[in-house]
């Protein structure tokens, strides 16, 4: 579709016209224009969950445009200052408060790192909704695990960078993680850090990633992730194929072309979320300690580990699930298991489009146990981020070991995925329309 | 939303003008804070803050130095002879009166300064940014000519200047060197980089 | 070895929740809201000036942003200004770095921040400060004398407390004001108000600026959903 043949553009004699003309018969400005937007067809029955790509895409640019000016002014240094804080703390504070509008470029940027991942969990959330990455999507879903990977990635690096307890010790616990690898963990833990402990080499090499390397991957794998959209089309709350029927002209039925229906239509959702999101940076910008912790505003002190440390909300159901398991078996010790349960619970993802084998993709044509399995996964997985969130001796009520439950959220989360080849194919679907429906 | 089921196009460019309006004034109000945030900080404007020279102690014919925003400032106590020098080297100046703008208002003629005697300049080179020695001894011991009447010297390129900063003709320098805004405290203080406190 | 070190870990993650509730035993009280009182900002600003700024230093907050809460630059160089020598400079401690750590066995760590660093579930940072600065009573097993209710086995004494007076702990774990100090518990409680009030102002200066600013971006942003929502029904009106 994005890489039909389009004709090259031709001067109506007026000297816009003239330069058009020139540049488009050296570059494929027409081509891409119609090809991705006014002549890219996408299902007219878009619903309130298809907004979370655009909005995905515009939180990218923020970040990439915040964090620009960030840099300007912050410094990935932990030695301490006269004053006996650590330089990089120091330029943190000094960009809120010393630099011209510097806490509204801080704030739009720390709100931002949540807010990516609200639109990414809504993004994939939808995806399951609708079966956006059954076939021909799976490339297509491949990339977006991907991009969340880096953004993971991303986000794990970006969070050290403010050098506070929590930047400090949650690093300290994940890069620790690869302690657990056998016979090679020690060295490679201290590979990572680049000294015996998180210190300076570790900050730096952490910049490097934060604001070079991730970035760039992220930047290609979301070029890829829409050329790859753009050449099968986009899924629809239906979850059929619009390109099944088509008029003479080769243009779907039900096809509208993205522009200026889709754009007219996601800058209303951008407003939206842009209202949100101001609310938060404007009114609530640390959200009761989900987006800013309260420690951070703490200087990285190594002697001593702040009374309770949990990562930031959007790692906490994987922290959960690699706390949940505390039994040895076979020849490997809890430790690396959850290590490992951590790691295939995001890795899991990959396989979704061959787990997979229902004849219907949309969730409105799917039987009740799809729709019970998607729930209570979903359950499970707010459930793990909550208790990621606790102290693991929490108990909900008081009553309900947080451990337990994390346990049982742990075996829903796997289940979901490894008894979907079974349950998605006896689920008893309703036959999918002809043509999509409102 | 509710006007023009008649006329649809027309609904429809007046609200694409009115989005990309409101479009454009949020445009421009966002990039405004991003660029101040490349102005000065409060760290920059702090140490950048006038600074005080006390000059009670500064003899007759010497200069000292002080440092405003990083850069050098003279304050040169000038004798009756250096004074005199200004007169006759007023025709190989270029800017013998000062009346290009590289000083405050309130400076003006050829003593570029506001007690005759002291003189307070930035010791910048309008050439390149070099910062100029003093040649204050007269004639050929200076090592730049026999009739030197003394001044200063950019090492860079050879500029020359008279006692009150201004630059000699034909030299690579353009202007006389800058004078900042200052003013007098008090008869040994003086406050560079401000002038509006009395 | 690698087990070693995620056992260590597993056990910090484990053990200190435990001594954080154990810490956070105490019900805080609710601390006035003062933000936009300059009067109560200025009085805090004296207050923290008078006692914190001896040991503690504000190194975020320069003396000029003190006009901010309505002050001259003058009254704060007259008044305030004891640690530095330009209007421009961050609220230092005059104590050397090495000095303290000597006399106090640590480091008094700098306020600039403390009303949002202690924040938590229990409530705001402001509500901590003005349980802790009210908290504090006679403990003989302390190497101090204090002790606080807020901040077990605090390391410092209590500054203020030639206007509270001396608190002892009573036996139903409740404060009885043994001797009463310059400032009748009222008066006290309000002047640890403006005090409080002060240093959530210093932990983020342009709070009121940015919510009144949120506001105008809010009202815009609305206009804008207007107008955006009008331009989509418009478009989208032929589509069935």
């Amino acid at each position: 579709m994005a890489s039909g043949n389009f004709d090259k553009y031709k001067s109506d004699g007026s000297p816009a016209g003239n330069l058009l003309e020139w540049v488009d018969a050296r570059f494929p400005l027409t081509a891409n224009w119609k090809g991705h937007l006014s002549e890219y067809y996408a299902p007219k029955n878009f619903n309130f969950w298809y907004f979370f790509g655009s909005l995905a895409l515009l939180v990218l640019v923020m970040q990439v445009v915040t964090g620009i000016f960030l840099v300007m002014h912050y410094k990935p240094d932990a030695s301490l200052n006269a004053a006996g804080v650590p330089v990089a703390f120091a330029s943190v504070e000094y960009i809120m408060r010393d630099v011209p509008w510097g806490w509204l470029i801080r704030y739009m940027h720390s709100t931002g790192a949540s807010a990516f991942f609200v639109v990414v969990y809504l993004h994939m959330f939808r995806a399951m909704l609708y079966g956006s990455y059954r076939k021909p999507r799976e490339l297509l879903w491949i990339l977006g695990v991907l991009i969340y990977l880096c953004l993971m990635a991303e986000a794990f690096a970006g969070y050290l960078l403010p050098w506070g307890q929590m930047s400090f010790w949650g690093a300290q616990v994940i890069i620790s993680l690869f302690s657990a690898i056998p016979l090679i963990g020690g060295d490679l833990t201290t590979w990572i850090r680049g000294d015996y402990v998180i210190a300076d080499a570790t900050l730096n090499r952490m910049f490097a990633f934060h604001v070079i390397a991730i970035p760039l991957a992220l930047i290609g794998l979301v070029a890829a992730h829409v050329l790859a959209l753009h050449e099968v089309g986009s899924n629809n709350p239906d979850g059929i194929e619009i390109k099944a029927k088509k008029d003479d002209k080769g243009v779907p039925l039900d096809g509208i072309p993205f522009h200026p229906y889709y754009t007219v239509k996601d800058i209303v959702g951008v407003v939206v979320f842009l209202m949100v999101f101001c609310a938060i940076v404007f009114f609530a910008p640390e959200l009761g300690g989900y987006f800013l912790e309260y420690n951070n505003f703490i200087p990285a002190d190594p002697l001593q580990t702040p009374a309770h440390i949990a990562p930031v909300w959007y790692f906490t159901p994987f922290y959960s699930i690699l706390r949940a398991n505390t039994v040895n078996f076979f020849w490997i010790d809890a430790k690396l298991w959850g290590v490992i349960f951590m790691g295939l619970g995001v890795m899991i993802l990959f396989f979704l489009p061959w787990l997979d084998r229902s004849p219907a993709k949309s969730i409105r044509y799917r039987g009740p146990i799809y729709k019970w399995a998607l729930a209570l996964f979903v359950f499970s997985f707010v459930i793990l981020g909550y208790l990621g969130m606790k102290p693991p001796e929490y108990a909900f009520f008081g009553l309900i070991p947080g451990d337990y439950v994390s346990k049982a959220c742990t075996i829903v989360y796997f289940l979901f995925f490894l008894l979907m080849p079974w349950y998605s194919r006896i689920d008893k679907c309703k036959p999918e329309p002809e043509r999509v429906t409102r | 939303m509710s006007g023009g089921e008649k006329k649809v196009d027309c609904s429809r460019r007046n609200l694409v003008f009115a989005t990309a309006a409101v479009g454009g004034v949020a445009t421009v109000a966002t990039a405004v804070p991003f660029l101040a945030s490349m102005a000065p900080s409060e760290r920059a404007k702090a140490a950048g803050a006038p600074v005080e020279a006390d000059i009670s102690k500064l003899a007759p014919g010497e200069m000292m130095r002080i440092e405003w925003r990083g850069k050098p400032v003279w304050i040169i106590h000038r004798t009756r002879e250096m004074l005199d020098s200004l007169k006759t080297v007023a025709d190989q100046v270029a800017d013998p009166d000062s009346r290009r703008p590289n000083q405050p208002a309130y400076i003006k003629g050829e003593a570029r300064s506001l007690k005759p005697e002291y003189l307070v300049v930035v010791g910048i080179c309008s050439h390149l940014g070099c910062s100029p020695t003093d040649k204050f001894q007269k004639g050929a011991e200076s090592g730049i000519a026999a009739d030197w009447p003394g001044g200063f010297l950019c090492p860079c390129h050879g500029s020359t200047f008279d006692f009150s900063g201004r630059v000699y003709k034909n030299k690579p320098a353009p202007d006389n060197l800058e004078v900042p805004p200052h003013t007098y405290l008090s008869e040994s203080r003086i406050l560079i980089g401000e002038d509006t406190k009395a | 070895m690698s087990a070693a070190v995620l056992r260590t870990i597993f056990v910090a993650l484990l053990v200190s929740p435990l001594a954080a509730m154990a810490a956070g035993g105490v019900k805080l009280d609710r601390a006035p809201d003062r933000a936009t009182d300059r009067a109560a900002l200025q009085n805090g600003a004296r207050l923290f000036v008078g006692n914190c700024l001896n040991c503690h230093g504000a190194s975020y907050v320069r003396y000029n942003r003190l006009t901010e809460i309505g002050l001259a630059e003058q009254q704060i160089k007259d008044n305030l200004m004891f640690t530095a020598e330009k209007i421009g400079e961050p609220m230092g401690i005059a104590m050397p770095r090495k000095d303290a750590k000597e006399f106090f066995g640590a480091w008094p760590p700098d306020l600039s921040l403390i009303a949002r660093s202690r924040a938590s579930g229990d409530g705001s940072g402001a509500d901590w400060l003005y349980t802790y600065l009210r908290g504090f009573y006679r403990d003989e097993t302390r190497p101090t004398g204090w002790n606080n209710v807020a901040f077990p086995s605090v390391g410092m004494p209590h500054v203020l407390w030639e206007l509270q007076g001396e608190q002892t702990m009573g036996a139903d774990h409740k404060l009885i004001l043994a001797k009463p100090g310059k400032l009748t518990p009222k008066q006290y409680d309000d002047a640890v108000g403006d005090l409080v009030a002060f240093m959530v102002w210093m932990a983020e200066p342009q709070a009121q600026f940015r919510k009144q600013l949120g506001v105008a971006v809010l009202l815009f942003l609305g206009v804008f959903f207007v107008v955006a929502y009008a331009m989509k029904r418009a478009f989208w009106k032929d589509i069935h």
